[in-house]
């Protein structure tokens, strides 16, 4: 190259060369697409290999690849019914209840381990010695042993430790209900159930109809926790344009709790206690072991889990930020609540959702205590019945990939929304 | 002055007085517990509350595990030794220690497992210390066919069948690397398939028939206990590692087709269930097989184990190779090294110590997933506890099993991150 050459002309007008075979091997422009082609050809060739297989293998068997199964009458029972179910109905709606079991017991399970994370992570923090040191002992215990072994422990907890209802009967028994109301026995606990003197029938939403004096009550909770956003943003504008904020404790609970109230007399809400009659308790709500276990099982040791995240999250905050907020004069609730749970929040939040992912996928632990969720139901004595394995445990994993995926892209917009915005 | 003063006073120190001890409240065990226990009002309530907690806890279990008993044939027999008193029955442990550990296995041949534990770390040796021989590398990378053998028994021929694969891979790659490096990876892929999927069978069963060496073969039901739970844990730690690292650097690369495939494999894998995976694996396989194959359960659940992991560690390792400061890529492209040689020498080496926490959780996570094979129908810890419950003898005895089968998987679990936090202190290099 001269020196004479303009140096950009030079760059832009590399020397040209003709296309040859071997570039594709030595040439770093062309390598990549010869990589990516030798790995599509061995993708595809082990696909039909599969593919293949699976054919060969279906018409050995005499077997067509179908879901009418789905249709057909299950036939089995399920002891723990979110919506209408009997024997008589299909394998779809058996597999629609096991879904709902499934999705109730994450919820409650994310529920419980969220509530005892926050409060071990915090408290293992804490400069009391006795208390943190015993927290360390719950995170450490139930982070290191199994699942599956917790689960079945609180199973055999709920079974075997729990008095029988014969001990609640007689004069002078040798076990009584907590406040009257609830039962804890070895078939389960009964607690009271909320019952409407008034009832408005069901929405017809197809498969699911939800009562329709659930529905009412969750949507004037809803519009009240809206109601309730409107009444602080107001205060956060009068504040900024006056310096002084007005009192909205007392506004706040008037629009979250007062409606509902409304509507639970108007619509006559009366409880229902569970009542020892012959062998067992009747009325009430009746949370089975299954479900007990299951809770507690994973809600406890998730827990632990969540604990350390919680504990991880405000360790990262430096202490600088403490000193900086006490130094603007913030109080300490305030600058916990104001500077230091924010920042706190973008470090805890990706991996308390991937927690809550393992929770739900851990849901399918559920047989071991018999508890009917979805891979009991559909994966389970649906596919021993039909012998529909590969169609029943394709429909399991999308389902549950669905699920995973949901949570997953739900956290991608909430992390994409928090993030410190950088350079 | 002084000297008036000297006179007038009756008495003057000469000597400094000992320095008095501190009050009692701001000294020794009384400071400490003002300090750390009954600082407030709120401290004082948890202070209290956590005693409560200690004391009923105490209560509740203590006399049971102090009362226990440890040797006897039965639960009946246990029940009447404590005559009526509230005691533990570990003498379940004791009568069904050997099938806790070993499962079905031949008593005889108990020595096996023992000795592949033993040889386990001698083959770990040279991978944790970097200061011996390398040569023992040769020992490492054998002992897994070693392993087999052990475990298994039968001919001698099939482990070496098998690594033969490998042996073809790496002789093709090194007679093609001279011609070029790419062509040599792909005959170093694709000549161990066509020897296992041709050349192994014929070979094993040829030699085998001229000269039948070899353990006596145990079958895979006769496996149970820990030594399952150890097998399907180990064989699945030791390869998730480097089967995460090329789906992560997969998951990393610039070649859009790569990509997309690891990133629908970890995100496939990561959003089932473990458990579908196992009934995949013990249900379906039949299905993907070509007709009439059969192979080994527990070889099918180690790889579904293997890749359940694998999806989870590649996620751990892109967070690490995503931590490190884009300054370490562009240095080593600058100082001209290749992609591979980048990876080797000043990536992977950093990002690999950034991520050991998530590392060495995963492997822990793995670990107490084994008890999950239980549902397949293995005879894990878990699994044998419900046969030994079934059985007349200890119909009915709950709590020192789980005590049991918790504590050995505790010990594990603790162990392993303990060490990872060691390993943490030992690696950092930067002074914060």
């Amino acid at each position: 190259m001269s020196s004479t050459t303009d140096p950009r002309a030079a760059e832009s007008a590399p020397p040209k060369r003709a296309f040859h075979p071997s570039m594709l091997l030595y040439d770093q422009r062309y390598r990549s697409i010869t990589i990516q082609i030798f790995a599509l050809f061995l993708l595809m060739l082990g696909a039909a290999w599969l593919i293949d297989n699976v054919i060969n293998n279906l018409r050995l068997l005499g077997r067509t690849f179908s879901f009418n199964f789905l249709s057909q009458s299950a036939g089995y029972d399920i002891n723990q019914r979110p919506i209408e179910y009997n024997s008589q109905m299909t394998h779809g709606r058996a597999a629609l209840v096991g879904f709902l079991n499934t999705v109730i017991l994450a919820v409650m399970g994310c529920a419980l381990a969220t509530i005892l994370g926050v409060l071990a992570g915090v408290l293992r923090l804490s400069k009391n010695w006795i208390v943190s040191r015993l927290v360390t002992v719950y995170v450490e215990v139930f982070r290191n042993i199994p699942t599956l072994i917790w689960i079945l422990i609180f199973g055999a907890v709920m079974a075997e430790s729990m008095p029988a209802p014969s001990a609640f009967r007689g004069d002078d028994p040798a076990s009584s209900m907590i406040f009257d109301a609830i039962a804890i026995t070895n078939r389960g606990v009964y607690v009271p159930a909320i019952l409407f003197t008034t009832e408005l029938g069901v929405l017809p939403l197809g498969p699911v109809s939800p009562s329709l004096n659930w529905v009412l009550v969750l949507a004037v909770l809803v519009a009240g926790i809206f109601a309730n956003k409107v009444l602080i943003d107001h205060a956060t504008r009068v504040q900024n344009a006056t310096g002084i904020r007005p009192k909205t404790w007392w506004k706040s609970l008037l629009v979250l709790f007062g409606p509902v109230i409304l509507i639970f007399l108007a619509l006559g809400a009366h409880l229902e206690y569970p009542e020892l009659r012959g062998f067992n308790f009747v009325g009430g709500t009746h949370l089975r072991n299954s479900l007990l276990a299951m809770w507690l099982g994973l809600g406890i040791y998730t827990g632990a889990f969540i604990a350390e995240i919680v504990r991880g999250g405000i360790l990262a905050i430096s202490k600088g930020q403490t000193e900086a907020a006490f130094a603007l004069g913030l109080q300490p609730g305030k600058t916990m609540r104001l500077v230091i749970l924010p920042q706190a929040l973008r470090v805890i939040i990706p991996p308390l959702i991937s927690q809550y992912l393992n929770l739900t996928k851990n849901t399918s632990l559920g047989l071991a205590v018999g508890y009917m969720d979805l891979r009991s139901t559909l994966g389970g004595i649906t596919i021993n019945q039909t012998g529909r394995e590969l169609e029943g445990m394709l429909l399991l994993m999308a389902v549950y990939l669905a699920i995973s995926l949901t949570i997953s892209g739900l956290m991608n917009v909430y992390n994409s929304r928090v993030k410190l915005k950088e350079r | 002055m002084s000297d008036t003063h000297a006179q007038t006073v009756a008495y003057v120190r000469n000597e400094m007085l000992p320095p008095a001890d501190p009050p009692l409240r701001e000294s020794g065990a009384v400071k400490w517990l003002r300090e750390n226990l009954f600082s407030g009002a709120l401290n004082t309530a948890l202070t209290l509350a956590a005693l409560a907690i200690i004391w009923y806890a105490l209560a509740a279990i203590g006399p049971w595990l102090l009362n226990s008993v440890w040797s006897a044939g039965s639960l009946a027999e246990c029940r009447a030794i404590l005559d009526g008193t509230s005691g533990a029955c570990f003498s379940v442990i004791t009568d069904r220690w050997h099938q806790l550990l070993f499962g079905f296995y031949p008593p005889q041949h108990y020595w096996r497992p023992v000795l592949t534990l033993a040889l386990l770390f001698a083959a770990l040796a040279p991978v944790l210390f970097p200061a011996l021989p390398r040569k023992m590398m040769i020992f490492s990378a054998t002992y897994p066919f070693l392993a087999y053998h052990l475990l298994w028994g039968g001919s001698v021929w099939l482990p070496v069948s098998a690594a033969l694969g490998f042996v073809a891979g790496y002789l093709a790659y090194v007679i093609l690397a001279r011609v070029s490096t790419l062509v040599a990876v792909f005959a170093a892929i694709l000549a161990p398939v066509f020897w296992w999927l041709f050349a192994a069978g014929p070979f094993d069963q040829a030699l085998s028939s001229v000269m039948p060496f070899g353990l006596e073969f145990v079958r895979s039901d006769r496996f149970g206990g820990f030594l399952i739970s150890l097998i399907i844990g180990i064989s699945g730690i030791s390869l998730s590692l480097p089967i995460g690292i090329v789906l992560a650097l997969g998951r990393q690369s610039d070649m859009v087709f790569i990509k997309s495939v690891c990133v629908i494999v970890i995100e496939f894998i990561r959003g089932v269930p473990l458990i579908t995976l196992l009934f995949t694996a013990s249900l379906l396989l039949n299905y993907f097989l070509p007709p009439g194959t059969t192979f080994d359960l527990i070889l099918r659940v180690i790889i579904m184990v293997t890749l359940f992991a694998s999806a989870y560690m590649a996620e751990v390792i892109r967070g690490g190779l995503a931590a490190l400061p884009k300054g370490q890529y562009e240095a080593a492209d600058a100082l001209g090294l290749n992609y591979w040689k980048a990876q080797r020498l000043i990536i992977m080496p950093q990002a690999l110590k950034i991520s050991i926490p998530g590392i060495v959780n995963t492997f822990i996570g793995l670990f107490k997933d084994t008890t999950l094979v239980v549902f397949i129908g293995l005879l894990d810890p878990i699994g044998l506890s419900n046969a030994i419950r079934a059985d007349t003898n200890w119909n009915g005895i709950y709590w020192e099993l789980f005590i049991f089968i918790a504590a050995l998987f505790f010990i594990f679990c603790f162990g392993m991150s303990r060490y990872s936090m060691y390993l943490e202190r030992k690696l950092k290099t930067d002074h914060k």
